[in-house]
């Protein structure tokens, strides 16, 4: 049960209680220790791409250095991190 | 010498076989591993007392000190401390713990696989099969030993002739042909697994 209250709290973002907003993002850096092959068998793994598209993400990752691989909620991210952690890879999260 | 992993048709596992001395290496570095993610303990708090200590389930809110656990437990949030540090609390744990079991999964099955205690010689020869999930506890593994050595040695992009330069008898130069041969059974085992 809950009360409604004539006032929104100074300490609301906004951002984050948008309807439907995904405004952060998982990013993956290049090291120069992981196998191409490994990024993007992991990309196809653990986010569902195809082949092509876990390729291309691998490729932006190696030559300009970053990639954004996933789009969602704030947990959604921190999931997303975590996983890439556990597989190894470089990640952090930040907001889009 | 190990041809390294391949999908065995039939029955749809992952196998390989090593000689007594490339499945000792492996058991060796795996070991390292283990004692390497117990070696800080990951835990920020002290407690007096017994009782705190028992309900503390909190983890570190600060990267660890030395430069391989950094890399296998990166700051997630790059200008938000605090956020980083709440991150840390909630996941570093488990993926020690993890990790650790992925390192243990290897020693275990090596030996199931008749990997000797010691007095390793070449006369023995492990042939390990692996199911889909261990064979992926294996290739998760594989990165860790591998960003392991990498950060010890000192790795970077490119460096390849800075390797082959050495004399073969460089301790550094043994450690490198290690990592390279980490590589090499690591892609084999993508290969294997996306086949």
């Amino acid at each position: 049960m809950s009360t409604a209250s004539p006032e929104v709290g100074s300490e609301t973002v906004p951002d984050e209680i948008t309807f439907l907003s995904r405004p952060w993002v998982t990013v993956v850096w290049n090291d120069p220790v992981n196998l191409m092959s490994y990024v993007s068998f992991v990309f196809q793994k653990y986010f569902g791409y195809s082949k092509a598209e876990a390729e291309k993400l691998m490729l932006q990752v190696h030559e300009e250095g970053r990639s954004v691989v996933s789009t969602g909620t704030r947990e959604e991210m921190e999931r997303d991190v975590q996983a890439m952690h556990e597989y190894g890879l470089w990640a952090t999260m930040e907001k889009q | 010498m190990t041809e390294g992993f391949h999908k065995h048709r039939r029955s749809g596992r992952v196998i390989a076989e090593f000689t007594g001395s490339e499945a000792d290496l492996l058991r060796s570095l795996a070991s390292q591993l283990v004692e390497l993610l117990h070696s800080e303990v990951a835990a920020p708090v002290e407690h007096d007392d017994p009782m705190a200590r028992l309900f503390d389930f909190t983890g570190p809110t600060t990267a660890p000190e030395d430069p391989v656990l950094q890399r296998l437990f990166p700051t997630a949030y790059v200008e938000d401390e605090e956020a980083a540090g709440e991150f840390r609390r909630f996941t570093e744990g488990a993926l020690r713990d993890g990790k650790a079991r992925g390192a243990r999964a290897i020693i275990e099955a090596l030996e199931e696989s008749g990997l000797p205690a010691d007095d390793v010689d070449d006369a023995v020869h492990v042939d390990v099969e692996l199911d889909e999930g261990e064979a992926m506890a294996w290739l998760k593994s594989f990165t860790d030993i591998r960003l392991a050595l990498a950060t010890r040695l000192g790795v970077e992009e490119g460096d390849e002739e800075r390797w082959a330069a050495l004399p073969d008898d460089d301790p550094a130069a043994q450690a490198h042909d290690i990592y390279d041969w980490v590589g090499y059974l690591q892609e084999t085992l993508v290969e294997a697994l996306s086949a």
